[in-house]
C-alpha cells in the first residue's frame, strides 16, 4: 500500500516537473530582448527556473506525501512515530548535493556576466546619461555627432553597436534601467558609474527609474529608441549642437541643492547653523 | 492629585512627555542662545525641538511610568525597594499597561503590541493596494504613497516581526530552560516599553509637517537627507526598535547561558531555544549599525555633518555598506526565530524526535556567521567597486546550504510520523512550501547578471514577500495558535485556525505569486504608479491583496473570542516533552514550584518511557524509590 502511494507521488512528481519545466518556457516572463546582454541573461534565468523546478516539486511532494501517508488516523490519538535521529548519510547528501547546485549555478552567473561586461573588439560609442529629479537627459559626444555635442531627453541608439553609458546624477540617486536590456546601474552622486550595452533589436522601449528618488519618481520615465545605424548616423548628424529643452549637459553637483521632491524645507539648518 | 503625578503610571509618564518637550525647548534656547545672533536668527526652532522632543520626550515618559525607578533610587544611594514580586503576574487586563517584570506578562505585552503595529502596518498595505488597483493617481499623492510605502516596512520589520518573535520567546524561553524569570527582569520591562513608543514615533510621522518620511525603510542618502522633517521620525524611532532588540538579545543571551536548569546542556536545548541564541547574537552584533547608520543621517540634517553628502566630499555608497550590514543580518533575525517554532512544531505534531538535530543547532550558527558576509548583495548595482559582487554573490548562495539542511531536516521529520494536522501544523507545512519558494527567488537573486536585469523591481517585492509573509508570518501564526494554549490558558477555534490558514495561504499566493512576473516584465518597486502595460496584473494584485487583509480578521475574531471565552486548556494539549508544556495553562507565576531537572532531549517521540525534565524535587539518591529518582541519582 505504502509502496503503492510512494510510485503514485514519485510518478506524479516527475510529471509536475515536467509540466513546470514547460511552463516556464510557456510564461512570457520577460519583455522583449533588445541588446545582446538580455539574451545570455534570459538564458541564465531558464537555466534557474529549470535547477529550481524540481527542488520546489521534491519539498512539496514530500509534505503532500507525508500528509497523505502519514496522518493520524481516528484510534492513534496516543501513537508516536518511530524515533529515528537522523541519518549522517542522508545529512551528507543533502548538504553537498545543494552545495555543488548553487556553486555550479553561481558559476555560471560568473561566465554570464563576464560575457556581458566585457567589451569585445570594435569601436564603441559613449553616451553621458545625467539623472536629476525627475528627469533623464543624454549627451552625444562630437564623435558621434560629427559636430558639436548633443543634449536630449529620449536616448537613441544605433542598433549592432557597442553602447558605453557614462552615468552622472545631479542630486539624489536614480536607478537607471531600460528593462529590453536586462540590466541596470544607479545613477550616484558623486561618483560616475557605466554600463555597457550592444542593442541587437529596432524598436523603441521603455527606459525607467528604479531607485525611489522622491515624489516624481514613478513618473520618472522616458524611451530608448534603437535605430538602423545609418538612421541613427543621420539622426546624430542632424542634432549636431542641439540641445532639448530641459536636457541636463553636466550634473551641477554642488552649484544646485537636491531637493525633496519640492516640499520641505531643505537640508534642515545645516547652512544657517553652520555660520 | 499631586500623589498620582508621584507614583509610577501614566499620569506621571504624561507629566515626563509634557516635561521632556519643555526640556527640548530649553535646550534649544540655551544653545541658540550661547552662539548667538551671528548664528542663528531665531533662538527657537520647530524643527529644532520636535526632533529633540523625539528623544527626551519618551525618555521623560518612561522615567514617569516608572520604567528607571530602580536603577535610579540605587544610583542615588536611596533605599532601594526589594523586590517583593507584588507585581508579577497579570491579574486584570490593567496590570499589561504597567511596568512589569514578569517575563510572561511582557511576552504577551509584546505579542499584542507588535499585532497592533501588524493590523496598521497591513492596513497602509492595503490602502497602497487601492492605489495601485489602476494606474495613474487615485486617492493619495505621491509623496503620500511613498510614505505609506516606507511607513508600512518600517512598522512590520521593526515593530512586528523583530519584537513578536522577541515576545513569543519572552513567555515561552525561560518555561523552556527551567527558569523562573529572565536574567534582568527590569531591563526586560524597559525593552518592551521601548516598542510602543518607537512605533508611535514612526506612526506619528503622517501628522509632521511635509508628511511622513516617504525614502522606504532602507532611507537612502541623499535623499533621506534633503526630505521634510518626517525622516527624523524615522531616524530616531529605529532608535528605539534598537535599543529594545538589543536589550532583549542581551537578556537572552545571558539568561540562556547562566540560567537554564541542572541538567539542560546546549545540546539538550530546545531548538527554539537555539534559535533564539543566534538571533541574539545577530541582534548584539549588528542593530549597532543601523542605529549608527541613522545617526549619521541625523548629523547630516541637523548640524551639516556631510558624512553623505557627495557635494562635501561624503561617500553616498557608504551609507548603503553600513545600513545593509544591519539590514541583511537583520533578514536572519527575522526568520532564526521561525525556524525554532517551526522545528518545536514539527516535532510535537509529527511525534517524532527531530531529524538531525546537531545539524539543526549548527545550522543556525553557520547562518549567523555567514549571514555577516553578504550585505553587499542588495548593491550589486549601486555602483560599488565591481569585484566586491563576486564573492558576495558566493557567500549568499551558499547561505542556501544550511538553509536547506533545515528544510530537509523538517521533511525528514515527517517522514513516518503520525501528523496531527491542526492548524499550528498547517501553518508550519505552509511555511516549509512557501519558504521554500521564497529561498530560490533568493538564489535567483544572487545571481548578478539576473539581479542587475531585477533589483529594485516587483522582482524584490514579491520575494521579499515570499520570505517574511510567507516565511517568517506563516510561522509567527503557527507559534501564535502553538502556545495560544499555555499563553492563554484557552483552546482557540481550530475550525477557525483552519480557515484562517486556507485563506491566507491562497490569497498570499495570489498577492505576491504575480509580482515575480511585473517585476521582470519591468514594474521598479515603490511607484506609485506605473505604466498601463501593468494594468491587468495590478489590479488582481490589489483585489487578492483586500482578500488577504481581510483574511486576518477571521485570525483577530477567533484571538478575541477564545481568549475571552474558549475551552479551559490542559496543561499539555499537545503531549509535548518540552519544559513548558509541564506546567499548568497558563503557569504559575514563578513557572515551577521547584527547579525542574532536565535528563534526556527534549524531543524523544516515540521513545518509550523517555523523559526530558522532572519537575518533582528530586528525592536523595539513597531513598529513592521512583524511576524518575533513580534517573537523577545516575546523573
Amino acid at each position: 500500500m505504502q509502496r503503492r502511494a510512494l510510485l503514485i507521488t514519485i510518478v506524479l512528481s516527475v510529471l509536475a516537473i515536467a509540466a513546470g519545466i514547460v511552463l516556464s518556457y510557456v510564461i512570457d516572463w520577460f519583455p522583449v530582448a533588445a541588446s545582446t546582454q538580455a539574451h545570455e541573461t534570459d538564458t541564465l534565468y531558464h537555466v534557474l527556473v529549470i535547477a529550481s523546478v524540481p527542488i520546489f516539486v521534491l519539498v512539496v511532494a514530500m509534505i503532500l506525501y507525508c500528509v497523505w501517508q502519514f496522518r493520524m488516523r481516528p484510534g492513534e490519538e496516543e501513537k508516536d512515530g518511530p524515533p529515528i535521529h537522523g541519518h549522517t548519510g542522508l545529512e551528507v547528501l543533502w548538504t553537498a548535493v545543494p552545495a555543488a547546485l548553487v556553486i555550479g549555478l553561481v558559476s555560471y552567473s560568473f561566465v554570464v556576466l563576464h560575457n556581458n561586461e566585457t567589451r569585445p573588439k570594435g569601436p564603441e560609442i559613449v553616451v553621458q546619461v545625467y539623472a536629476r529629479q525627475f528627469q533623464w537627459s543624454f549627451k552625444y559626444p562630437r564623435s558621434v555627432t560629427g559636430g558639436a555635442p548633443a543634449a536630449t531627453t529620449r536616448l537613441y541608439l544605433p542598433e549592432g553597436e557597442q553602447v558605453l553609458f557614462k552615468i552622472h546624477s545631479a542630486d539624489v540617486i536614480h536607478g537607471f534601467w531600460v528593462p529590453a536590456f536586462r540590466v541596470q546601474i544607479d545613477a550616484v552622486p558623486g561618483i560616475t558609474t557605466s554600463l555597457r550595452v550592444t542593442p541587437d533589436r529596432v524598436g523603441t522601449y521603455p527606459l525607467v527609474c528604479t531607485v525611489l528618488c522622491g515624489a516624481g519618481h514613478s513618473l520618472m520615465r522616458t524611451n530608448a529608441t534603437v535605430m538602423k545605424p545609418a538612421a541613427f548616423q543621420a539622426w546624430a548628424t542632424s542634432h549636431a549642437g542641439v540641445s532639448q529643452p530641459g536636457a541636463l549637459t553636466d550634473t551641477g553637483l554642488g552649484s544646485e541643492a537636491p531637493s525633496a521632491a519640492g516640499a520641505g524645507p531643505g537640508a534642515g539648518e545645516a547652512g544657517e547653523g553652520s555660520g | 492629585m499631586v500623589a498620582r503625578l508621584k507614583a509610577p503610571g501614566f499620569y506621571r509618564a504624561g507629566l515626563g512627555a509634557v516635561l521632556g518637550v519643555g526640556f527640548a525647548t530649553l535646550i534649544t534656547w540655551a544653545i541658540r542662545a550661547t552662539a548667538g545672533h551671528v548664528s542663528y536668527h531665531h533662538y527657537l526652532s520647530g524643527d529644532a525641538i520636535l526632533t529633540i522632543s523625539l528623544v527626551s520626550a519618551p525618555i521623560f515618559f518612561l522615567a514617569g511610568l516608572g520604567a528607571f525607578d530602580y536603577w535610579l533610587y540605587w544610583a542615588a544611594g536611596r533605599p532601594t525597594r526589594p523586590e517583593d514580586h507584588s507585581n508579577h503576574g497579570a491579574y486584570s487586563w490593567k496590570d499589561y499597561f504597567k511596568v512589569n517584570t514578569d517575563h510572561k506578562v511582557i511576552g504577551i505585552q509584546y505579542v499584542v503590541t507588535s499585532f497592533f503595529f501588524l493590523f496598521v502596518g497591513g492596513l497602509l498595505a492595503m490602502l497602497m493596494r487601492v492605489e495601485l488597483a489602476q494606474p495613474g493617481a487615485q486617492f493619495v499623492d505621491a509623496n503620500t504613497y511613498n510614505g505609506l510605502v516606507s511607513v508600512h516596512a518600517s512598522l512590520l520589520i521593526f515593530f512586528f516581526v523583530i519584537p513578536v518573535f522577541a515576545g513569543l520567546a519572552n513567555f515561552v524561553l525561560p518555561l523552556m530552560i527551567g527558569a523562573p524569570d529572565m536574567a534582568f527582569p527590569r531591563l526586560n520591562a524597559l525593552s518592551f516599553w521601548l516598542l510602543p513608543l518607537g512605533g508611535l514615533i514612526m506612526l506619528g510621522s503622517f501628522a509632521a509637517p511635509g508628511g511622513a518620511f516617504a525614502n522606504g525603510w532602507t532611507a537612502y542618502a541623499p535623499l533621506s537627507e534633503v526630505s521634510p522633517i518626517g525622516q527624523n521620525f524615522f531616524s530616531l524611532g529605529v532608535q528605539f526598535a534598537g535599543f529594545s532588540s538589543i536589550f532583549t538579545a542581551l537578556n537572552f543571551l545571558v539568561t540562556i547561558i547562566t540560567m537554564r536548569a541542572p541538567g539542560m546542556s546546549f545540546f539538550r536545548l530546545p531548538l527554539l531555544v537555539w534559535a533564539n541564541f543566534s538571533t541574539s547574537l545577530l541582534v548584539v552584533i549588528a542593530t549597532p549599525f543601523v542605529a549608527a547608520s541613522q545617526v549619521f543621517i541625523l548629523l547630516d540634517r541637523a548640524l551639516g555633518f556631510n558624512f553623505f553628502n557627495a557635494a562635501k566630499d561624503g561617500d553616498v555608497v557608504m551609507y548603503q555598506h553600513i545600513f545593509w550590514f544591519y539590514s541583511h543580518p537583520a533578514v536572519y533575525i527575522m526568520i532564526l526565530p521561525g525556524f525554532g517554532i517551526i522545528s518545536e512544531i514539527v516535532a510535537v505534531k509529527a511525534r517524532k524526535p527531530i531529524f538531525g538535530y546537531r545539524m539543526m543547532a549548527f545550522s543556525l550558527l553557520a547562518i549567523v556567521g555567514l549571514g555577516f558576509t553578504v550585505w553587499a548583495h542588495h548593491m550589486f548595482a549601486s555602483g560599488m567597486a565591481a569585484w566586491i559582487r563576486i564573492p558576495m554573490a558566493i557567500t549568499t548562495v551558499i547561505i542556501a546550504v544550511p538553509t536547506g539542511i533545515k528544510i530537509f531536516s523538517w521533511l525528514a521529520t515527517l517522514y513516518r510520523g503520525v501528523l496531527h494536522v491542526d492548524t499550528p501544523m498547517l501553518f508550519a507545512l505552509g511555511f516549509v512550501a512557501m519558504f521554500t519558494l521564497g529561498g530560490i527567488s533568493g538564489i535567483m537573486l544572487a545571481m548578478v547578471p539576473f539581479d542587475l536585469h531585477v533589483t529594485m523591481t516587483y522582482f524584490v517585492v514579491a520575494h521579499l514577500h515570499y520570505v517574511l509573509f510567507g516565511g517568517s508570518l506563516m510561522t509567527i501564526f503557527a507559534g501564535v495558535y502553538y502556545w495560544f494554549p499555555k499563553m492563554t490558558g484557552r483552546m482557540y477555534d481550530e475550525r477557525l485556525g483552519k480557515l484562517h490558514f486556507w485563506t491566507t495561504f491562497i490569497f498570499f499566493n495570489l498577492t505576491f505569486g504575480p509580482m515575480h512576473i511585473l517585476g521582470l516584465q519591468g514594474e521598479p518597486r515603490r511607484v506609485a504608479t506605473y505604466a498601463a502595460q501593468f494594468a491587468d496584473l495590478n489590479l488582481f494584485i490589489s483585489i487578492a491583496a483586500w482578500a488577504l487583509g481581510l483574511s486576518t480578521l477571521i485570525f483577530l475574531y477567533n484571538v478575541v473570542t477564545s481568549w475571552r471565552g474558549g475551552p479551559r486548556a490542559v496543561a499539555n494539549p499537545w503531549r509535548a516533552l518540552t519544559l513548558e508544556w509541564q506546567v499548568s495553562s497558563p503557569p504559575p507565576v514563578f513557572n515551577f514550584d521547584a527547579v525542574p531537572t532536565v535528563v534526556g532531549s527534549p524531543y524523544e517521540y516515540g521513545v518509550p518511557g523517555a523523559k526530558h525534565g522532572i519537575l518533582t524535587p528530586p528525592v536523595p539518591a539513597e531513598v529513592s524509590t521512583t524511576p524518575a529518582g533513580m534517573a537523577v541519582s545516575r546523573e
